[in-house]
């Protein structure tokens, strides 16, 4: 049975392309086929994150219209093996998902694979209600900030009243809460979140903590997922987050400021 | 309090005052969530007549719907009325 995982946050910009590109990443070096759905139609994105743009030939859109197969349209990774990905359209409205479309596509990728991960638009529209329906769980990205804790508590809502397992009256889709962006620093001296604060209000358990770290924008200008940077601390950090997605304890790092000896602080590093 | 204690407090402050802000806002809207479709509409029909006689703000009123047990929900309606003396 192929799991269906969506990658959600209800505001834009916290990091769920990166993190959907590095969870995927994650599992598919685990040995789990994956297959990472892009379902940001219209702003595609999750191309230009794995490196793969030049390769789009064929989208989503394409296959929910019958024009053109599933396995014409999966790009395969060339870096990572059991790893593809299914680009969003670019041109098309964002009507064109409908429910039945997306299904029959899933219920197609669900024969193959393990994962499906679905990288979610922002906001609460249309689309995002899309790649939330199918989902058996979810990773919930959330940045240490007012206005993503909030919108995060919405998609909350919305996981457990507008997905096909609430309607159906099924086990509620299983949350997992991943922050993002996270440093130490300032929440020691009390200008950020903390996890543990952001944990109490939103209430869900803990997949995962990422470090703000220069290491992200570097893969994403390089079109590398950061989960390949396995020498940065983000890069692992994720790959410690994709272990307990399948079930392993992990101690959590890099939760708590690097103290720097002397020669650090003089000589920088 | 020293000075320096006094700045240091100031600087703890941004991430309480977030937390705390969040709190309140998160439980006010996953209230509302769980309350049926009509609360909004019925909170601002009951702001509308009450305003025909006493002049209060918006944010001075609210309505919530507890379910107690299976057979009994409870409406809740909350009004601050302003100072007289003011």
């Amino acid at each position: 049975m192929a799991k269906i995982i969506v990658v959600t946050s209800g505001k834009g910009g916290v990091g769920k392309t990166t993190s959907s590109a590095a969870i995927g990443t994650g599992l598919a070096l685990s040995g789990h086929k994956t297959v990472i759905v892009d379902f940001d139609i219209g702003l595609r994105n999750l191309d230009l994150i794995m490196g793969c743009e030049r390769r789009v030939v064929y989208d989503f859109v394409n296959v929910i219209n019958g024009e053109a197969n599933l396995k014409q349209t999966l790009i395969k990774d060339k870096r990572v093996d059991n790893l593809f990905i299914l680009p969003a359209s670019q041109t098309r409205d964002k009507d064109a998902l409908t429910k039945e479309g997306v299904e029959k596509v899933l219920h197609e990728l669900a024969k193959d694979f393990e994962f499906i991960l679905c990288d979610s638009p922002a906001g609460i529209e249309a689309g995002a209600m899309m790649a939330l329906y199918f989902a058996d769980e979810a990773v919930v990205v959330t940045n240490p900030e007012v206005s993503s804790v909030r919108d995060s508590d919405r998609i909350l809502g919305m996981l457990s009243s507008k997905s096909r397992r609430a309607e159906r009256g099924e086990d509620a889709i299983k949350e997992h809460l991943l922050l993002t962006r996270y440093n130490p620093e300032r929440v020691a001296k009390g200008e950020m979140l903390s996890v543990e604060d952001v944990q109490e209000i939103l209430a869900i358990p803990l997949i995962g903590v990422i470090p703000e770290s220069q290491a992200v924008l570097n893969a994403s200008n390089s079109g590398q997922p950061v989960t390949l940077d396995q020498d940065s601390d983000a890069g692992q950090a994720y790959l410690d987050t994709v272990s307990r997605l399948l079930g392993n304890t992990v101690d959590f790092r890099f939760l708590t400021v690097e103290k720097k000896g002397l020669l650090k602080r003089i000589f920088g590093g | 309090m020293s000075l320096l204690d006094y700045f240091r407090s100031t600087k703890k402050k941004s991430a309480s005052t977030a937390k705390e802000r969040l709190q309140i806002i998160v439980a006010h809207e996953r209230n509302r969530r769980s309350g049926p479709d009509y609360l909004p509409q019925l909170e601002r029909d009951i702001l509308e007549v009450i305003r025909k006689y006493v002049d209060i703000p918006a944010d001075q009123i609210s309505v919530s719907l507890e379910q107690r047990s299976d057979e009994l929900s409870v409406l809740e309606l909350n009004v601050s009325f302003p100072d007289e003396k003011r």
